[in-house]
């Protein structure tokens, strides 16, 4: 595979083949942590850094582990990375990773990334394996900050709280009121809020993908026609 | 002397799913007027604003999905469940909790599932809930009974201007869920012993089996859910009171208090998100009646009308297939793909 269309794996991963909004995997993660920006973007981040971690490895490695065996040797990698990840965020971030608990190490189980190693990882070279994961990964990411951010704005009328769990102390004052003295809106942050959230993300995004065929059809037929068949009676199909 | 010269169905009555909206809209009215003796103008003005707002939801999201918008809005649904929502909702309730509510109910609960006969669950249940676990404080503010604030009072209360801490008071279901075990506690406060049951909202429930009964003699509904629901509640609440009154409140009080009437023949019936058979209604109501009481008697909440109606929403296909009604001429009747 010497012709890797990487402009094609890049739209892949983040819209037309979007982990989140299309293949709707690891909605454990996006529905549990999304709770607040600096929740998502921390696990966003952790995520991001396992998908390329494990697919560079199984990319190396695959010509050597056989079919039978590729599963178990998959996970092994992911539960290594995840291992890394949740060691360096308990290092520097120990805050976050006190707030996002047992969902850092559930990485391991995000069907995302198995679904990366085995798809695409374990039948390609390094470099487009690389730039899939972080495709992936970034599409997942930025899914888990919008969502993020419209349930901590309507749960809580803020956006960016506590943004120094992640990037210490000179983030402490990047909090924005969006709506002052506002109630709090419970059910955007209970897990119903979640289910919601990401539900009229998806219709969003099929929104914009039946506007964008739409468009493509009038500039298909704005095309001079060549030959048109004259019929007398009734539509023809 | 005419005669009539056409073939069946010689049916003289035209009826559509307006006119049974209608009626079950009119059927409220006693239940309305009594809220509005015992607690004020507040729910009047929270019925016709939820009106507004629903009509208005509904009209647009039946634009946004192309679909005809007057006729739809003539088959006075989405009224309905504004009228219902509106009654269910405390007569404090500031605007923008009901603007909420009723927005969710109709946008979500009912048109994004599909309109009218689509929805799973019933429409001013979901708006209910989804309030009552976003804003508990504001969703648990009644007005004491006999207290009714002024006109001008309510007006304020709707626009916010008024603090609602001044003007409310406990629930009978909230002040019996606090002392229960307490004999003399329970004794000492006059809202649970009013002339029939829980003070005030003994006649509010009466006006509502009373609009349910016109419903039944117009056969807008049938007796098995409103039987069922409050059979549901009562016989555990007997046995209960029967083994420890200090305990658990009696029949009466359960099945005059809170939201039970309004319940039994306007909300469980809704004939979207009920089971459909005779047999499966009397089962659906009969568990929604048992929940209420359980919930009531050992939940967090004080009233559960809303929580156990959405629940057997959601049963309401599994009841559907264990109660599917036998044909003529068959032995049994028809389940699942196989069928004997």
């Amino acid at each position: 595979m010497s012709d890797v269309n990487y402009k094609k794996i890049s739209m892949d991963g983040l819209w037309n083949n979007n982990p989140a909004t299309v293949q709707i995997l690891g909605l454990c993660p996006l529905l549990a942590v999304t709770g607040s920006v600096v929740n998502a973007l921390g696990l966003g981040l952790a995520t991001l850094v396992v998908l390329v971690g494990s697919n560079v490895c199984v990319s190396l490695i695959r010509n050597y582990v056989t079919d039978a065996v590729r599963l178990p040797a998959f996970v092994m990698i992911i539960a290594a990375m995840t291992t890394v990840i949740e060691m360096l965020m308990q290092a520097f971030t120990f805050e976050l990773y006190e707030i996002l608990g047992i969902f850092i190490p559930l990485i391991v189980t995000n069907c995302t990334v198995l679904g990366r190693a085995d798809a695409f990882a374990s039948k390609n070279p390094v470099l487009p394996a690389a730039l899939d994961g972080f495709m992936m990964g970034l599409g997942f990411l930025v899914i888990l900050l919008i969502l993020g951010g419209m349930r901590e704005l309507v749960g809580q009328g803020t956006l960016f709280t506590n943004m120094q769990l992640l990037f210490g102390p000179m983030a402490a004052n990047w909090q924005l009121n969006v709506i002052d003295n506002y109630g709090g809106f419970l059910l955007a942050i209970l897990p119903p809020g979640a289910f919601l959230g990401l539900g009229l993300i998806i219709a969003g995004k099929n929104v914009i993908d039946k506007r964008l065929k739409e468009i493509q059809k009038a500039k298909a037929s704005d095309e001079p026609k060549v030959s048109r068949r004259v019929r007398t009676t009734g539509k023809v199909s | 002397m005419s005669l009539i010269t056409s073939t069946s169905p010689h049916a003289s009555v035209k009826n559509n799913t307006g006119a049974f909206m209608r009626q079950v809209i009119y059927a409220t009215l006693p239940g309305l007027a009594v809220l509005t003796w015992q607690f004020g103008w507040g729910s009047v003005i929270n019925v016709l604003w939820a009106v507004a707002v629903a009509v208005g939801c509904e009209a647009l999201f039946l634009k946004a999905r192309g679909r005809h918008v007057g006729f739809y809005l003539k088959d006075f649904s989405a009224v309905l469940t504004a009228v219902l929502l509106g009654l269910a909702l405390p007569p404090t309730a500031p605007w923008w909790l009901t603007l909420v509510g009723v927005g969710f109910a109709i946008i979500v609960a009912k048109q994004l599932y599909g309109g009218l006969g689509m929805n799973p669950f019933n429409p001013a249940m979901v708006g209910y809930v989804l309030l009552l676990i976003s804003f508990p404080v504001a969703m648990t503010q009644w007005v004491a009974p006999g207290e009714a604030p002024s006109f001008m009072q309510s007006l304020q209360l709707f626009t916010g201007q008024l603090p609602v801490d001044g003007l409310s008071g406990a629930t009978p279901l909230d002040t019996f869920r606090t002392w229960a075990g307490n004999e003399s506690e329970l004794a000492s406060h006059g809202i649970l012993h009013g002339d029939i049951a829980g003070q005030g909202w003994e006649w509010v429930n009466l006006a509502f089996l009373l609009g349910g009964l016109y419903l039944i003699s117009r056969k807008i509904i049938t007796w098995h859910i409103p039987a069922g629901f409050l059979a549901g509640i009562a016989a555990p609440a007997f046995i209960a009171w029967q083994i420890d009154p200090a305990r658990f409140a009696d029949p009466l009080f359960h099945l005059l208090s809170g939201g039970a009437m309004l319940g039994a023949f306007f909300i469980a019936t809704d004939p979207v998100s009920a089971a459909t058979s005779r047999m499966g209604r009397l089962v659906y109501a009969l568990l929604i009646g048992v929940l209420i009481w359980v919930i009531r008697s050992f939940g967090g909440y004080p009233d559960a009308v809303a929580f156990s109606v959405l629940l057997l929403n959601l049963s309401a296909p599994f009841i559907d297939y264990y109660t599917q009604p036998r044909t003529y001429g068959h032995d049994k009747p028809n389940r699942g793909t196989g069928g004997a």
